[in-house]
């Protein structure tokens, strides 16, 4: 008995060392965006001779950084923001409908076609986007999809492996009885799937939801090379073109913009942490 | 009409009360997608594919030439050079990222009472994207270096090891979530039965643990493997390649290029034909892991 008590308080006291080292850990873990944050305040000179010092009152430049970089680079950031959310948010919209409708479909007709095209969206799935991306970007500006709402189509045709995937497995656990009551009682194919499969299938629409959102929003290669980056920049091309191209470059705006970039992941993030962690985990499972 | 089949396992059940309304809603369903897969990958490859064979300017305008582009990838120096540094890092990262993954897992699935905030700190550096995440990194690394005098771009060694760097802050929160799954899923009772054999930590790790969560670490494995050889951002917002090596012969290697950026270089005017073909071997290489990866999970599927 003894023994056992004794047991139990070395347990608690080694799990009071180990939240100790975690937290050490988990703060070093976030430093590198104080680091940004701190950073995206200081002068250009002290960003590149004293990265980690705190500003004072010679470095310290308020939100000056900010303002620049808002039209650093030619570029209004807020439009690179705005084409960023458009075209994360049309895609993963498209993708859910289409593909979750295309692998009902698939699994509820089950013909060769069926199958034939279900084995081509599991095959794209290992396809890396280097082996497309020459003859894509030529396709998408011959058929004129080269533009921030009309890329979502894209993002569908690349995409749809994993998200059909995802889908057709969850579609064959649902029992078909409630399908057929549906049926039974007049109800077309077309109410059938948005009024009574759809809701059934909403875990697995937050779990690819989350993974496209993930995917398109921080794209870099693909809208870089079908967009006309001289019109449309997403986040990621904007900073890369500010970094990328010049000899030298104002650390101070850049890393305000890359602040500002984040803001909006980490907001998603905290909101919907259970449903993001869990979705990433579906796909990493399955695919 | 054929005679209908009816399937034992009734996940494809030719109702004709609810497959053949479908079937003619075929236009709504799935032809969508199926056209965009055409746009977006499936007339894309095959014409890739084909193009790898020719020489090209444009898409429109090529010409036969058999295996010639493959015969001058495999003397690219820059092409091979970047392969084995692809494979280097893919097996650093590899071991670095499941050893730590997995002792972080071990450590938050042991009762801790604030390990929900530990996994939402750890994970947190996976949402943010590769081109932002080499920026980071890159201005944290010449931070230290430029004590030293020198920077990350100046040495190969700093730009390998600064990309394992900051691959491991991408994704041991990842994998560690695989890893918590894979954990929490470790029968109870044969934990317990160890301890009242009683069986030392390491020995329950070793014997219990470790083998009821093979599944994940084969996940893992695969999953890290796939990463690096697909990255792609990182590479190129934290090194872009340097530093330059002047070859005797005139050729340049960017001693820390990746295949997928040594890829999308040579993707200029005058190599496309090459740069194709850089790009088929490069899915050969990527579609023979998940092939492999497919097999070691089916093989689970049958054991469990």
């Amino acid at each position: 008995m003894a023994k056992t008590q004794n047991g139990f308080r070395g347990e608690r006291r080694a799990n009071t060392i180990i939240t100790i080292i975690f937290s050490v850990i988990a703060v070093a873990y976030l430093y590198p965006i104080f680091v940004v944050l701190l950073n995206s305040l200081k002068t250009n000179a002290s960003i590149n001779t004293s990265t980690f010092a705190f500003p004072n009152s010679d470095t310290f430049m308020g939100f000056q950084n900010y303002v620049k970089g808002m039209t650093f680079g030619n570029y209004p950031f807020l439009k690179s923001v705005e084409y960023s959310f458009t075209i994360t948010i049309l895609s993963a919209a498209l993708i859910l409908v289409c593909t979750s409708m295309a692998a009902w479909y698939i699994s509820r007709v089950g013909s060769l076609v069926c199958k034939i095209a279900y084995y081509l969206f599991v095959f794209s799935m290992v396809v890396p986007f280097q082996m497309v991306m020459f003859t894509l970007s030529k396709t998408a500006d011959t058929l004129k999809l080269n533009t921030p709402l009309t890329i979502p189509v894209i993002y569908l045709g690349f995409g749809a492996g994993l998200a059909v995937f995802m889908f057709s497995g969850f579609v064959k656990s649902i029992p078909l009885e409630i399908e057929e009551a549906a049926a039974i009682d007049g109800c077309g194919p077309i109410r059938t799937f948005f009024t009574v499969v759809m809701p059934m299938l909403k875990p697995t629409l937050i779990s690819v939801g989350v993974l496209e959102i993930m995917w398109v929003w921080n794209d870099y290669l693909l809208p870089y090379l079908v967009l006309d980056i001289n019109e449309y920049r997403t986040i990621p091309i904007h900073i890369q073109y500010l970094r990328g191209s010049y000899g030298s470059v104002d650390m101070g705006a850049t890393m305000a913009l890359i602040l500002m970039s984040i803001i909006p992941v980490i907001i998603f993030y905290l909101s919907c942490q259970k449903y993001i962690i869990k979705g990433v985990a579906a796909g990493a499972v399955k695919g | 009409m054929k005679a209908r089949r009816v399937k034992p396992d009734g996940a494809a059940l030719n109702s004709s009360l609810i497959r053949r309304p479908i079937q003619r809603c075929f236009w709504l369903f799935l032809l969508p997608t199926f056209a965009s897969f055409c746009i977006g990958f499936l007339y894309p490859f095959l014409k890739g594919l084909f193009l790898s064979f020719c020489k090209f300017k444009t898409t429109s305008h090529w010409k036969w030439i058999g295996l010639g582009n493959y015969a001058t990838i495999f003397r690219d120096a820059s092409f091979l050079h970047a392969f084995w540094y692809t494979a280097l890092f893919a097996v650093i990262s590899l071991v670095i990222i499941n050893v730590l993954a997995f002792a972080v897992a071990y450590a938050l699935t042991r009762g801790m009472k604030s390990s929900n905030i530990f996994r939402t700190v750890f994970f947190m550096p996976n949402l943010i994207g590769g081109i932002v995440l080499g920026y980071i990194w890159l201005m944290i690394f010449d931070g230290i270096l430029i004590h030293y005098n020198t920077a990350v771009k100046l040495q190969t060694e700093y730009g390998f090891w600064g990309l394992v760097i900051l691959m491991c802050w991408q994704q041991i929160g990842y994998m560690m979530i695989i890893y918590i799954a894979g954990l929490q899923a470790v029968p109870e009772d044969m934990l317990e039965a160890a301890k009242i054999d009683g069986a030392s930590g390491w020995k329950t790790l070793w014997h219990i643990t470790i083998p009821n969560v093979m599944p994940s670490i084969t996940i893992c494995t695969f999953l890290t493997l796939t990463n690096s050889f697909k990255l792609f951002d990182q590479n190129l917002a934290l090194t872009n390649g340097s530093p330059f090596v002047t070859q005797a012969d005139g050729s340049v290697i960017k001693t820390t290029e990746m295949l997928a950026l040594n890829i999308v270089n040579s993707n200029t005017s005058n190599t496309r034909g090459p740069g194709q073909a850089k790009a088929v071997v490069f899915f050969i290489l990527v579609a023979a892991i998940g092939l492999l990866q497919l097999s070691a999970n089916r093989k689970k599927e049958v054991q469990q």
